[in-house]
């Protein structure tokens, strides 16, 4: 054989794909989809109310000047009961909170704000889930933060624990 | 006891590999005391794989809860046949089947092969059980599937309603089979490196134990993309999922190794590729074990994902290719260079095949595993269907166009004049279809279109070896190649045909509505529940019409219950031209009273299946031919005369 390295060099692919492999196995998967949307204008969208009594939400109403948080959640989901008590928590402290239903019918969303309270401004209902993908939002719960002319600042993937509303307000804050 | 009886039966078989590994030692030294123990000792080793996992088969049979992975997998209601299948419906008893048919090739060949010398039929056995020791270890400490829980429940959990399907019965066990099979190879060739024994003995004692086990991968690789077709309700048939390519990565390295193999046995050339090629597809069958089993990747089939357990195979399958490419730097430089060959000769026409599949494998390979590079490099990625389908197709139909003309060419040295009008009659029937398709159906992609046209002129020249040979004379072997290649026509044909010409309808249907996709007039006529063993389903009744004739279809949308989830169940109406396909989907929350219903029109969709299988079956017919032919005239004659 003229070229022996070459004989080296299926020892060296298998080195190759095992520290691959060995890498994606050690390191911890990030298993979050980041909404690539962050950074630019909300997309178009006016979505219809979620239950009686609360006005739907479209991308204009977040554009009035004043920063918001856009929380998606659903009244089916376990998490977004427990944020609630936070959502609560952020409102007291003056933040504005719009929402958006994914997936849900007027009656469960009326029986969630009836057993968890209303944080909310505005409820869309998003029954196809055609806003939530063009926010680049792969779950409920998220909350996004909203600038006043309507350009996502920040996206929280999750639901919010006691840790993350001064860090919420502060984003806030340095969106006004 | 059962199950302590199959744990016991696990142990004892651990000891006799390791018996046959230091037997396979001390025979490298040159001593060889405890060689003759070798062969009893394989022998021994896969009767205890048998009564281990008959044991595990048996638990399951009975129910037996107070084992850990019964109580996690099975379920009392659950019907006969899915509380069997449930033994390798999981991890452990997967691992468990793994390794038992690593044992039991190894016994297979302890008490079957015949044709090599001794010293690399031990060898061969030796390596056979260093790879099973691994597994054995693997399977004891980390994966105990006799594990026993305490207390028992009462009722088990389940099992995963989609693995709850008939075609689970033979799916992994068959893929399993052909994965393991190439072990074999792979022991063949490190063997045959160890003791310098590269040559036409070693590829023809090789050769039907690579038959064997790509005929188990090849009706494996059809069922799996047959069962997702009609499972997973999505109407493809080939998804390239991580563990579909990881299926198809061994497959592609053993088509191309049977290949090359035929070529060492005959001609005695390609032997270092030979080796590499056998070393490469056992490797691939790790790999994919370690896909399926560590869940690195993303899939709808990485069940177990546990990074403890991936480490564990990971590790595995790292030692053993690496010291087997590493014998293979080491020691293939001492193989000598094989007999010569011209390019227009058979051996040609192989290497092309070989160069076209290896392709294949490396666009396969690294489309596979291109996310977690990109991971690692801060990048999240998918790689889809678009990327495979793109790069695989042309260099497939590369491989068609070699395949027209290969099998007729001579040994060693041939002129393509001698073919020319085989040549233009196939370029004739391509360029026929082709232009037809093109002219007369709008819209048809590229790849469709020449998938058709060598398609056709495959279906012809796939017989043409036949050609002036007396058939009561023609071996065995010769028919199997004809029906394989046939075979592959048929699949690409199936596989064009469907890529070209789908037609698909979504539509929201009221009972009594209509909807139409391609000739079909199709109407929702009824929608009820229904229910099964483990499940409630609602079920569409949908009357298709077409040319005067009517048809029923019941797709259904399944709920299970312990675990809780939702499938669809397909219905398909198979015409010999096509089926008609058809899911139906809970209907919307706020709903109007209309049921989604999805159609598709799938032209000679099943010629995809029924190809494969005819493939497999060229495959079978070549192996009977292999393994009922006096051991030594013809090959020796055949050898005598170039």
């Amino acid at each position: 054989m003229n070229r022996p390295w070459l004989l080296w060099l299926p020892l060296a692919v298998v080195a190759f794909i095992g520290g691959l492999a060995i890498y994606g196995l050690v390191v911890p998967k990030d298993d979050m989809v980041h909404s690539a949307m962050v950074g630019r204008k909300l997309p178009e969208f006016a979505l219809p109310p979620a239950t009686v009594g609360i006005e739907g939400l479209s991308n204009r109403d977040l554009a009035d000047g004043k920063p918001r948080l856009l929380n998606i959640f659903a009244s089916w989901c376990i998490p977004c009961k427990a944020e609630a008590p936070y959502l609560d928590a952020l409102k007291k402290s003056g933040a504005e909170i719009d929402a958006i239903a994914i997936r849900d019918k007027p009656e469960d969303v009326a029986a969630f704000l009836a057993e968890f309270g209303n944080p909310f401004r505005r409820i869309g209902s998003d029954s196809e889930m055609a806003v939530q993908l063009k926010l680049g939002s792969s779950g409920v719960p998220e909350t996004y933060v909203v600038g006043g002319d309507g350009t996502i600042l920040y996206q929280h993937i999750g639901d919010i624990r006691a840790e993350h509303v001064p860090m919420l307000l502060e984003k806030l804050r340095e969106a006004q | 006891m059962i199950a302590e009886t199959g744990l016991a039966a696990l142990w004892l078989a651990a000891a006799m590999a390791l018996l046959q590994l230091v037997g396979g030692l001390t025979l490298l030294r040159g001593e060889g005391k405890l060689t003759p123990l070798i062969k009893p000792a394989a022998l021994v080793q896969g009767a205890l794989c048998v009564v281990s996992f008959a044991s595990l088969m048996w638990l399951f049979y009975v129910t037996d809860l107070s084992v850990l992975l019964v109580a996690s997998n099975s379920h009392i209601d659950k019907p006969l046949i899915f509380k069997l299948a449930g033994t390798w419906g999981n991890h452990e008893g997967s691992m468990l089947l793994w390794v038992s048919v690593l044992s039991l090739s190894g016994a297979a060949i302890a008490l079957l092969e015949k044709r090599i010398d001794t010293r690399t039929l031990n060898a061969t056995l030796a390596v056979q059980a260093f790879v099973a020791l691994g597994f054995f270890a693997f399977l004891l400490f980390s994966s105990n599937p006799f594990e026993r829980l305490v207390p028992a429940p009462v009722e088990g959990a389940g099992l995963n309603p989609l693995l709850q399907d008939i075609g689970l019965a033979f799916h992994p066990p068959t893929l399993y089979i052909g994965y393991v099979g190439l072990s074999v190879a792979f022991s063949f060739a490190v063997a045959a490196m160890l003791t310098r024994q590269v040559g036409p003995a070693f590829a023809r004692a090789m050769r039907p134990w690579v038959l064997g086990a790509w005929i188990f991968l090849t009706v494996g690789i059809t069922a799996g993309s047959y069962w997702a077709y009609y499972e997973l309700g999505w109407g493809g048939w080939w998804f390239w999922d991580p563990v579909e390519n990881a299926s198809l990565m061994p497959w592609l390295a053993a088509t191309a190794l049977l290949h090359s193999v035929s070529v060492l046995a005959t001609r005695n050339a390609l032997r270092a590729w030979t080796i590499m090629l056998a070393l490469v597809a056992f490797a691939m069958s790790m790999a994919g074990t370690f896909l399926v089993r560590s869940g690195i990747l993303t899939s709808v089939h990485a069940f177990a994902v546990d990074p403890e357990r991936g480490s564990f195979i990971l590790a595995l399958m790292l030692m053993y290719t690496s010291l087997a490419f590493l014998v293979f730097a080491t020691r293939i430089g001492t193989v000598k260079q094989g007999e010569p060959f011209q390019i227009v000769s058979r051996e040609g026409g192989i290497v092309a095949n070989n160069i076209f599949l290896s392709v294949i494998l490396a666009i396969v390979l690294i489309g596979t595993l291109y996310p977690l590079a990109a991971e690692a490099m801060g990048d999240k990625i998918s790689v889809g269907p678009p990327y495979f389908n793109k790069a695989t197709a042309p260099i497939a139909l590369l491989l068609m166009v070699a395949l027209l003309l290969g099998p007729m060419l001579r040994w060693r040295r041939d002129d393509l004049k001698r073919h020319k009008y085989w040549l233009v009659g196939f370029f004739a029937i391509s360029l026929w279809t082709g232009v037809a398709i093109w002219r007369f159906v709008p819209g048809v992609g590229i790849f469709p279109i020449l998938g058709l046209a060598l398609s056709l002129a495959l279906a012809v020249a796939a017989w043409v070896p036949l050609k002036g040979r007396k058939l009561l004379r023609t071996p065995l072997p010769v028919f199997g190649m004809v029906i394989a290649h046939f075979g592959l026509a048929v699949s690409v044909f199936g596989m064009a045909a469907e890529s070209g010409f789908s037609r698909e309808t979504l539509t929201a249907l009221a009972p009594g509505e209509s909807a139409k996709v391609a000739d079909w007039q199709v109407k929702l006529d009824d929608v009820r529940p229904v229910v099964g063993d483990n499940w409630v389903a609602i079920e569409g009744q949908l009357i298709a019409r077409k040319g005067g004739k009517k048809f029923t279809l019941r797709p259904q949308s399944r709920q299970f219950y312990r675990p809780e989830q939702q499938t669809s169940e397909a219905a398909l109406l198979t015409r010999w031209n096509g089926q008609l396909y058809a899911v139906i989907a809970q209907p919307d929350e706020n709903g109007d009273g209309r049921w989604q219903v999805r159609l598709w029109w799938k032209p000679f969709v099943t010629f995809i299946w029924f190809g494969g299988l005819l493939v497999a079956l060229g495959g079978a017919i070549a192996l009977l031919g292999r393994m009922f032919r006096r051991p030594k005239k013809p090959a020796v004659n055949k050898w005598a005369r170039v």
